[in-house]
C-alpha cells in the first residue's frame, strides 16, 4: 500500500472469471463451466433489474422467459423511453454479409485497438462473437432495420472502419432496438415474469453477509421509501455524462443507482475516460439544459473550417476561402475530416482556444456543405442529410443548405463504469452491472455503433448465461424489512432526503449542477492537465460543502417532486466528480477519451504509456471526503499488438 | 369493438337507399302520373316472387333494424368518448379536422327528428299541412307549396344536415372498413363530397321546384 | 422578448385543478418551449413557489416523454414535439396557454404530468412478436421486400408521446394501436400472431376508457413523428378480417 495526497494504493485486482486459453473458446468454456439452474428452480430465484434501457429490458425479457422472477424498475413513465432510445447511427455487427472481408476477428481487433489498448481482450472478443446474434434476434422481433431492395439487410460504414459492418434504421437505430426489447419486455410484463415498477428511482443497494439482496426504491409519485429484496441486483442504469451538466445524456440520465452501489463496495473503474463527441450543436445561451448530436455520418460531406484570424464576426458565406482554415483537412491530410471522434473533438477546442471560434461565445466551427451542394447537387444532399439539416434548422433557427452549421463537441458516452469481472458481477457479490453502466468493453475509447452492440450482448447473451452460476446458490435467506441492513439502508435513504429538504437555502439544484459542469467541462474535459484537475478537486469540494449548506428544495418527499429527485442525483455528482478529476489526474498519459496535456507527441498527438498504465483503474470507496482507495487490474495483450495510434 | 363495424355497415345501407330514394324524388320532374306510377312500382316489386308490398316491406324492416343499429352504436360510441374526457380543454383549437366531422352528433339528431316528422308527412301522411291526398305526388306538391315555408325550410335545413353527414360518414366509414389507404384517400375524399353534394342538391330540388312553383 | 403563461396547476391525481398566470421577462427566442419552462421553475423556486411539473427526459424528440397542449394544440404550433418547440414560434408580448394531455386514459399525476401505463398495457395486450432470446434464425432467412420494410419503419417511429390520444376530440388511442399492428402487420415475423394481436389490443384499448375512434384525423395532423392516418384503415382492416374469422 501507498499513499499520497489524494488516494491510496491497494492490493491489485483481477478478472477471475475469464477462462483460459485459445481466445475463441473462451465464451463457450464459460458457458460451459458456469453453473446451471433447474427450470422449475428458476421462479424460486428473484432478480431485480433497475433500468430499462437495452442493457436493462433485454435481460428482463431474457431472464423472464427463462423463468425467474424479475421486477423491473425506471424513473421515466414508462420502460420505452430509457435513453437508449435517442442512439442515431446503427449497430455493428461481424456478419460479414458484404463480403468485405469482416470477421468475428476484426470486429475484436477493431474495438481494442479504438479503445487504446484499454479493454480487456476476453470480453471485447465475446462481444465481438455475440454481435452476430443480436442481428437475429432483433429481427425475429420485428426491429425494422433499413433493407435493400432485394429485401436484404443493408449495412454502411461507420466511424471510419474500413468494412460496412454497421446495421441501422434510418437515424433511428437506438429505438427501434430499444422498442424490440421494450415488447419483449411488456411480453414477459404480461406473462407474469416480470414486475414493472416505473417512476421508481433506486436511492440504495441492500448488502447482507456481503451480498446484494436488494435496494431501496423512492416511489417517485407517492414519495413512498420501498424496499425490495432479491437474490440477485442488476444494474443497467447507464452512463454518468451529465456529471457535465451539458452533455447528450437525457435529462434524468445520472449516476445515483451505480455510485449508491459504489458507496457499500462495488469499485468504480477508470471514471475518467469520457467521450466527446465532435458534431453537437453548438450552447445558444445559458439557459440551455441539454446539447444535441448530429450524426457524425455529417462530417462524410461537410467540411470543418473557422476563419483565419479570430473575432472574424463577418457572415461567412462572405468570408472568401482564403480566409478560412480548414484545419482538420490542414493537419491530418490523409483523413481530413473523418479523423476518429477524439481528435476531431480536440481539435475544435483548440481553435476555439485561439480565438477563432464562431457563434456566441466562440464556441463553435463551421460544417460546411456548400461544396457538396455544389458537388451533388441540393437534392442529394437532402435525401442523404435531410432529417438531420430540419433538426438542426429547428433548434438553431438557421437553414444549413444556406448557412453553414455551426457545431462543437459534446460529452456523449462515458466508458468508465462499475468494475466488473467477466461475469458481468462487480465486486459485491450478487450485483450484476450491464451496459453502459460497467467499464468493460470499450477501453479508453468507444467506436462509433458499439454502444448498442454491447447493451444489448450484456442483457441477451452474457448475463443469462452468467448470472446463473451465482444464482445456482440460491434462493439464499429469506429476509423482510425488518433486517438490520434493509433498515439501516431505508434509515439512510430516509435521512438524506430529510437533510435535502431541510437545508432550504439560496440556491437552486440546477445552479449547483451547472457550476458543477463548468467545473468538469474546463477541468475534466476534452485536455485536462495537473494544474487543472488540482484545482477543479478543490473546487468541487468547496461546491458539494456549499451544496449541503445552502441548496433550496421546497416541497415535501410525498409528493411528486421533481426538485427533490435532482437534489438527489445533483448529490452523487458532486461526489462522483471528484474521483473522476483524481482518476483523471493519476492516470498521467494521454489515452482515447483521456488526454493529459503532459503526455502528447511533439505533433500534439495523445501519448499512451504502456510500461505504466496498461490497467484499469478500479476505484474503492474509502468515505466521503476520505481517500479513495485504488486497485489495479492489469492488462495483458495476447492477441492484438499494442501501437500507438496514427492519423497523419 | 364491432359497434363501429355496425356504424359503418348500416352506414353504407342507409345511404344507398337514400341514392335510390333520391332517384325516386327526382320523377317528379316527370309529372304525376310517372311519380305515382314510379311509387305504385315499388308494391310490386319482386311481385310474383314476393306478395304485394313485400319488398316494401323487408326494405322498411331492414331499414329500420340500420337506423336503430346505426343510432345505438353512435349513443354508445358518443357517451364512450365523453366518458374517455370529462376534464375539458380551456383552449382548444381545429389543426385539420373538417366542419363536417364537428356536426356528425348534433346533425345525426336532427336528421333522426327529420325522418320521424318525414314519415309522419309524406308517408304515413299524419301531418298534412297541405291536406291528405292518396296519391304521392300530390302529398309532395300539397305539402311543399308557398305558404307552408316553414316546413320546407325545416325540410332544407335537415338535407343540409345530410350532407354534412355524409361527406364525414362516407369517409370514415371507408376507413372502418378498411379501404383508407393512404394512396386511396384522395379518392375516397372526393367521393365523399360527390356523395354528399349530389344527395343534397338532389333531394333540394323537388320540394324547391314546388315551392317556386316550377311543379304543381 | 416577454410572455404571459397560463398554465393548469393540479397538485395531484384527485386534486382540484386551476389556470395560474405568470409572467416571464427576457426570454430568448433560442430557447426551447422546455428550457421556458426551466427559466420560471428557477424563478418559483427562488420565489419560494412550488415549480411547475412536466415530465421530459431526452430533449431531443425522441423519448416521447414531454408533452403539453399549448394553445390548445398538442405539442404547440409547430409539428414536433415540445421538446424541440422554441421560442421564436411565439411573439414578443404572447400569452400561452399550457395544459396537460386530457383524457380519462391519462390520469394527472401532478400539473402537467400524465400516466400514460394505459399505452404500456396495450402493448402488454399484444403489441409484441413473441420471439424467445435465442430462437431466432439468421437475420438474412426472410428477406423483406424493402416497401413493407419501409412501412413498417414509418409506423414504427412512434414514441409514444399520447398527442394523438390528446388531440382527438373522442380521446382515441387508435392511432398509437394502428401504428404497432401496422408494424408488426407488415413484417413476416409479425404474421403468426397477426390476426390475435390487434384483437387484444383492441379489447385493451377499450379497457382503459380510451374512446373510439370517428376517424376525425386530428391525431395525424399532430404526430410529431408523422405516423400515417391510413394505419388505423389497415388496422380496421385486420380487425374485420379476425372477427370474420371468428377470433374476439
Amino acid at each position: 500500500m501507498s499513499e499520497n495526497d489524494l488516494y491510496i494504493e491497494g492490493a491489485p485486482i483481477r478478472d477471475e472469471k475469464a477462462p483460459e486459453g485459445p481466445i475463441n473458446e473462451r465464451w463457450d468454456k464459460r458457458r460451459f463451466g458456469a453453473k446451471l439452474v433447474n427450470p422449475a428452480n428458476r421462479r424460486k430465484l428473484s432478480v431485480i433489474i433497475v433500468g430499462t434501457g437495452l442493457a436493462g429490458a433485454s435481460a428482463a425479457a431474457t431472464l423472464g422467459e427463462a423463468g425467474y422472477k424479475v421486477t423491473s424498475f425506471c424513473y421515466q413513465d414508462s420502460p420505452r423511453r430509457a435513453h437508449s432510445i435517442a442512439a442515431q447511427g446503427g449497430i455493428n455487427a461481424a456478419k460479414n454479409y458484404r463480403n468485405d472481408g469482416d470477421s468475428i476477428y476484426r470486429l475484436f481487433y477493431d474495438t481494442v485497438k479504438g479503445g487504446d489498448f484499454r479493454s480487456r481482450e476476453s470480453n471485447v472478443y465475446r462481444l465481438a462473437q455475440t454481435s452476430v446474434e443480436i442481428i437475429d434476434q432483433c429481427v425475429a422481433q420485428g426491429v425494422p432495420f433499413a433493407r435493400e431492395y432485394g429485401g436484404l439487410l443493408d449495412n454502411r460504414s461507420f466511424g471510419g472502419v474500413q468494412v460496412s459492418r454497421t446495421f441501422y434504421a434510418r437515424g433511428q437505430t437506438g429505438q427501434q432496438l430499444l422498442i424490440g426489447a421494450y415488447q419483449a419486455q411488456e411480453r414477459q410484463i404480461a406473462a407474469g415474469t416480470v414486475k414493472m415498477n416505473t417512476r421508481h428511482e433506486m436511492l440504495e443497494v441492500i448488502v447482507v453477509d456481503g451480498k446484494a439482496r436488494g435496494i431501496i426504491a423512492r416511489d417517485m409519485v407517492t414519495g413512498e421509501i420501498e424496499t425490495h429484496f432479491a437474490d440477485a441486483v442488476v444494474l443497467a442504469t447507464g452512463g454518468y455524462g451529465n456529471v457535465f451538466f451539458l452533455s447528450t445524456n437525457a435529462m434524468g440520465s445520472n449516476v445515483t443507482a451505480a455510485w449508491r452501489a459504489h458507496r457499500k463496495g462495488a469499485h468504480f473503474a477508470n471514471p475518467c475516460y469520457t467521450q466527446i463527441h465532435p458534431t453537437c450543436i453548438p450552447v445558444s445561451g445559458d439557459y440551455q439544459s441539454k446539447l444535441t448530436l448530429m450524426s457524425e455520418s455529417l462530417r462524410n460531406d461537410g467540411r470543418i473550417w473557422v476563419p483565419k484570424v479570430g473575432g472574424d464576426d463577418r457572415d461567412p458565406r462572405q468570408i472568401p476561402e482564403d480566409e478560412r482554415d480548414y484545419y482538420l483537412e490542414r493537419i491530418y491530410p490523409a483523413f481530413g475530416n473523418l479523423v476518429p471522434r477524439d481528435i476531431a473533438s480536440r481539435a475544435a477546442k483548440n481553435v476555439c482556444d485561439e480565438g477563432r471560434g464562431v457563434g456566441p461565445g466562440g464556441l463553435g466551427v463551421y460544417l460546411d456543405f456548400a461544396d457538396a451542394i455544389e458537388r451533388l447537387g441540393r437534392d442529394a444532399v437532402e435525401a442523404k442529410y435531410g432529417n438531420l439539416f430540419d433538426m438542426y434548422q429547428r433548434i438553431t433557427g438557421e437553414n444549413p443548405y444556406e448557412v453553414p452549421m455551426r457545431i462543437y463537441p459534446a460529452v456523449h458516452y462515458t466508458m468508465g463504469g462499475l468494475w466488473v469481472d467477466y461475469d458481468l458481477q462487480s465486486t459485491i457479490p450478487g450485483l450484476f452491472v450491464t451496459g453502459e453502466a460497467n467499464f468493460s468493453d470499450h477501453g479508453a475509447n468507444r467506436l462509433g455503433a458499439s454502444a448498442l452492440m454491447q447493451g444489448l450482448a450484456d442483457g441477451y447473451f452474457v448475463l443469462p448465461n452468467t448470472i446463473n452460476d451465482y444464482l445456482a446458490a440460491g434462493p439464499f435467506e429469506p429476509i423482510d424489512e425488518t433486517h438490520p441492513e434493509a433498515v439501516a439502508a431505508k434509515a439512510d435513504v430516509t435521512a438524506r432526503i430529510d437533510k435535502l429538504l431541510s437545508v432550504n437555502g439560496s440556491r437552486t439544484v440546477d445552479s449547483f449542477h451547472k457550476e458543477l459542469g463548468h467545473i468538469m467541462w474546463d477541468y475534466c474535459g476534452m485536455e485536462r492537465n495537473e494544474e487543472g484537475l488540482r484545482k477543479a478537486i478543490e473546487l468541487i469540494r468547496e461546491l458539494r460543502a456549499e451544496f449541503w449548506r445552502d441548496v433550496k428544495v421546497l416541497g415535501t418527499n410525498e409528493e411528486f417532486n421533481q426538485a427533490l429527485e435532482k437534489a438527489n442525483r445533483v448529490a452523487d455528482f458532486l461526489e462522483l466528480g471528484e474521483l473522476m478529476c483524481i482518476d483523471a489526474l493519476h492516470r498521467r498519459e494521454s489515452c482515447g477519451g483521456h488526454f493529459r496535456a503532459e503526455s502528447q507527441t511533439e505533433d500534439g498527438e495523445a501519448l499512451r504509456h504502456d510500461d505504466e498504465f496498461a490497467y484499469v483503474a478500479a476505484w474503492e470507496f474509502g468515505g466521503v471526503d476520505s481517500k479513495p482507495v485504488l486497485h489495479k487490474e492489469n492488462l495483458e495483450y495476447e492477441y492484438v499488438e499494442m501501437k500507438q495510434r496514427s492519423y497523419k | 369493438m364491432a359497434l363501429k363495424s355496425a356504424m359503418a355497415v348500416t352506414g353504407v345501407i342507409l345511404v344507398l337507399y337514400l341514392i335510390a330514394h333520391m332517384y325516386g324524388n327526382l320523377k317528379v320532374f316527370s309529372g304525376q302520373e310517372a311519380f305515382d306510377g314510379y311509387a305504385h312500382g315499388l308494391r310490386e316489386l319482386g311481385y310474383p316472387l314476393l306478395p304485394e308490398s313485400g319488398f316494401l316491406w323487408i326494405a322498411r324492416i331492414v331499414l329500420l333494424a340500420s337506423v336503430l343499429i346505426h343510432i345505438y352504436s353512435a349513443v354508445v360510441l358518443t357517451l364512450r368518448a365523453r366518458k374517455a374526457r370529462t376534464d375539458r380543454y380551456q383552449v382548444k383549437k381545429r389543426v385539420q379536422r373538417t366542419y363536417a366531422s364537428y356536426t356528425m352528433r348534433y346533425g345525426g339528431i336532427l336528421i333522426a327528428l327529420f325522418v320521424i316528422f318525414h314519415i309522419l308527412h309524406l308517408t304515413v301522411n299524419v301531418i298534412a299541412p297541405g291536406g291528405k291526398s292518396d296519391s304521392p305526388y300530390e302529398r309532395l306538391v300539397g305539402g311543399f307549396q308557398p305558404e307552408f315555408w316553414y316546413v320546407t325550410l325545416f325540410y332544407l335545413a335537415s338535407v343540409i344536415a345530410v350532407g354534412f353527414h355524409l361527406r364525414h360518414g362516407v369517409w370514415s366509414g371507408m376507413a372502418t372498413l378498411g379501404f383508407n389507404k393512404a394512396s386511396r384517400q384522395g379518392k375516397i375524399n372526393t367521393v365523399a363530397m360527390a356523395i354528399a353534394v349530389v344527395v343534397t342538391v338532389g333531394f333540394l330540388l323537388p320540394p324547391l321546384a314546388v315551392t317556386f312553383g316550377l311543379v304543381s | 422578448m416577454n410572455i404571459t403563461l397560463r398554465v393548469w396547476r393540479q397538485k395531484g391525481r384527485d386534486d382540484e385543478g386551476r389556470m395560474v398566470t405568470y409572467k416571464l421577462t427576457d426570454v430568448s427566442p433560442d430557447m426551447s418551449f422546455l428550457e421556458m419552462l426551466d427559466v420560471l421553475n428557477e424563478k418559483l423556486t427562488l420565489e419560494n413557489e412550488d415549480p411547475v411539473a412536466f415530465d421530459h427526459d431526452c430533449r431531443e424528440g425522441i423519448c416521447g416523454a414531454c408533452g403539453v397542449v399549448i394553445d390548445g394544440e398538442a405539442h404547440g404550433p409547430e409539428r414536433t414535439t415540445t421538446c424541440q418547440l422554441h421560442m421564436r414560434s411565439f411573439k414578443d408580448g404572447d400569452t400561452i396557454t399550457v395544459e396537460p394531455w386530457r383524457a380519462t386514459a391519462f390520469p394527472v399525476v401532478k400539473d402537467l404530468v400524465v400516466d400514460r401505463g394505459a399505452f404500456d398495457r396495450i402493448i402488454q395486450a399484444g403489441g409484441f412478436i413473441s420471439a424467445p432470446t435465442g430462437t431466432a434464425p439468421d437475420a438474412h432467412a426472410n428477406p423483406i421486400p424493402k416497401p413493407d420494410a419501409d412501412r413498417a419503419f414509418d409506423a414504427a417511429t412512434c414514441i409514444g408521446c399520447g398527442a394523438c390520444v390528446a388531440a382527438c376530440p373522442n380521446a382515441s388511442s387508435m392511432l398509437f394501436t394502428a401504428a404497432k399492428v401496422t408494424h408488426l402487420g407488415m413484417l413476416p415475423q409479425g404474421q403468426p400472431e397477426r390476426a390475435s394481436r390487434v384483437v387484444k389490443m383492441i379489447n385493451q384499448q377499450d379497457e382503459e376508457d380510451f374512446g373510439g375512434c370517428t376517424n376525425i384525423g386530428e391525431c395525424a395532423a399532430v404526430c410529431p413523428k408523422g405516423i400515417p392516418l391510413d394505419t388505423i384503415s389497415q388496422l380496421n382492416r385486420d380487425l374485420l378480417g379476425s372477427l370474420s374469422k371468428g377470433i374476439g
